[in-house]
């Protein structure tokens, strides 16, 4: 990337939607929602079944292409092609810097913890395998799997799985990750695990939107939450003024079901 | 009681190894060949589009509903009237052979491909992975995998299918059987030989296969 600008969203944001929009044939799943994260912030993206959540993590990552408004990353508009091109930023060079979390984990069953892990900054980035392997290998250790190093996905349990991909996605040095529902596929005695690393993550300050039915965990980690209902943003505020002290009527609705 | 007469046939031995050499030959070399059509057709098919998708389908589904034999009279006798050119019967055989087995491995590999999970391209693109690289890295390496015990089966039947290259005068081990049963007038004893040999062949091949299919179910 060249020439980082600043943008009108302020010398803080790293990745802003701008009026996004995105239809699957007749149905309209966002309607225009704007978000922007700034460095170090982590963002709970909440809402009901259908809502539009992971359409639109996956609309900042361009995993989905949005039917309108935009992806800027770092101030640069994010274009159509893979590669930069005329003065637009890639999907490429965004994916290199935006990290993603799966909810089914999507790890590579061919190849082991360790490759899994070095597969990105070798391929993607031709960092040399020594290199790569030791940085790898702390990565797993923070997430702690160094022992897991030579095992292969089908032998972890889910809450392992989660943490190499986690650590996976590190392994690019993102400025930003994105984590769609990654405890929601979990055994309930799975998921402490994960959050703990995610918990961890924020408190070194990394950049995340989080997309979770956690709620008391969201109202815990995240400095600002959305809450997306049929394709819009209805509400956003610190968690104190949403999760915690729902004000508004469809929030309030959908919070009190997670209070058991 | 039929008195059973192999010297005859010893005397003709040099034919049995010279038509299952060539056997062997159009067996594989329509193998090669059909790897490399079946992987355009499947590029094509999966290229998203419409037109190289509708013409590779349409080649497929050609071949796929006729039988070989069927399409080897056609390249021998009819296609040369339709171009103006005559082609050599080997030209013929390995020509048909290669179309005929590249349309089936086409859909092996595309049915392989098309098999592995959507996350796992997905996940290799969140890595900042082009398109190529995740195919590549990613998804064929599974699909391999995948694909391999109904590769290795359709390779198996294309070795037997090629014993219809007889009907146009291709020296294979089937037509040499021919030739040996017409000088010897002996048919048990020049078809058995034949079928011996494919036997010989064949037998050991699917052996192997059936061991790689186990050795590929373990792994998983
Ligand atoms: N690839 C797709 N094709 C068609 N419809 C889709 C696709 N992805 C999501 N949808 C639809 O978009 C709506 C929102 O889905 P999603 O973003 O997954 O919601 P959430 O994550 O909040 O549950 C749903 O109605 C879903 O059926
Ligand atoms: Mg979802």
């Amino acid at each position: 990337m060249t020439n980082v600008q600043q943008t009108a969203a302020g010398p803080q944001t790293v990745l802003e939607a701008r009026g996004i929009r995105k239809s699957f044939g007749g149905l309209e799943v966002l309607k225009g929602v704007d978000v922007t994260l700034a460095r170090g912030e982590v963002v709970g993206l909440i809402g009901p079944s259908g809502s539009g959540k992971s359409t639109l993590i996956r609309c900042l990552n361009m995993m989905e292409k949005p039917t309108g408004g935009s992806v800027i990353f770092r101030g640069h508009k994010i274009g159509k092609s893979f590669r930069d091109r005329d003065g637009t930023t890639g999907i490429g060079t965004l994916r290199r810097h935006v990290g993603m979390v799966f909810q089914h984990f999507n790890l590579f069953p061919h190849k082991t913890v360790l490759q899994n892990v070095t597969e990105g900054p070798i391929v993607v980035c031709n960092t040399p395998r020594a290199e790569a392997e030791e940085r790898a290998m702390a990565l797993l250790a923070e997430v702690g799997l160094a022992e897991k190093r030579n095992a292969y996905p089908s032998h972890l349990s889910g809450g392992q799985k989660q943490r190499v991909a986690i650590a996976r996605a590190l392994a690019m040095q993102p400025e930003v990750l994105l984590l769609d529902e990654v405890t929601s596929a979990l055994d309930p005695e799975l998921v402490g695990e994960v959050l703990n690393v995610i918990r961890r993550l924020a408190d070194d300050g990394m950049t995340m939107a989080i997309v979770t039915h956690e709620m008391a965990f969201a109202a815990d980690v995240a400095d600002r939450i959305l809450f997306l209902d049929e394709g819009r943003i209805v509400v956003e505020g610190k968690p104190d003024e949403t999760i915690r002290n729902p004000t508004n009527e469809r929030l309030a609705s959908f919070v009190s079901r997670f209070n058991h | 009681m039929y008195r059973w007469d192999f010297s005859v046939i010893w005397q003709y031995w040099d034919l049995f190894m010279y038509g299952l050499w060539l056997t062997v030959v159009y067996t594989f070399g329509s193998i090669v060949l059909g790897v490399l059509i079946g992987l355009l057709v499947c590029a094509a098919r999966l290229s998203g589009w419409m037109i190289f998708s509708l013409i590779a389908r349409t080649y497929q589904e050609i071949f796929r509903c006729t039988p070989l034999l069927v399409q080897l009279l056609w390249f021998y006798y009819a296609f040369p009237l339709l171009v103006g050119i005559s082609i050599d019967n080997r030209v013929a055989a390995m020509l048909t052979l290669s179309l005929y087995v590249g349309a089936f491995y086409a859909e092996i590999f595309r049915g392989g491909i098309l098999s592995i999970d959507r996350g796992q391209r997905e996940a290799a693109a969140a890595i900042g992975m082009s398109n190529w690289q995740a195919m590549r890295r990613i998804v064929m390496p599974q699909a391999f995998k995948r694909m391999l015990p109904a590769f290795i089966n359709q390779s198996v039947i294309q070795f037997k299918n090629t014993s219809l290259v007889s009907v146009i005068s291709v020296a294979d081990l089937a037509y040499m059987a021919a030739v040996v049963n017409g000088q010897t007038y002996r048919p048990l004893e020049s078809y058995t030989v034949m079928a011996a040999l494919y036997i010989a062949v064949l037998f050991p091949l699917t052996q192997i296969a059936d061991w790689i299919e186990r050795r590929l179910r373990v792994s998983d």
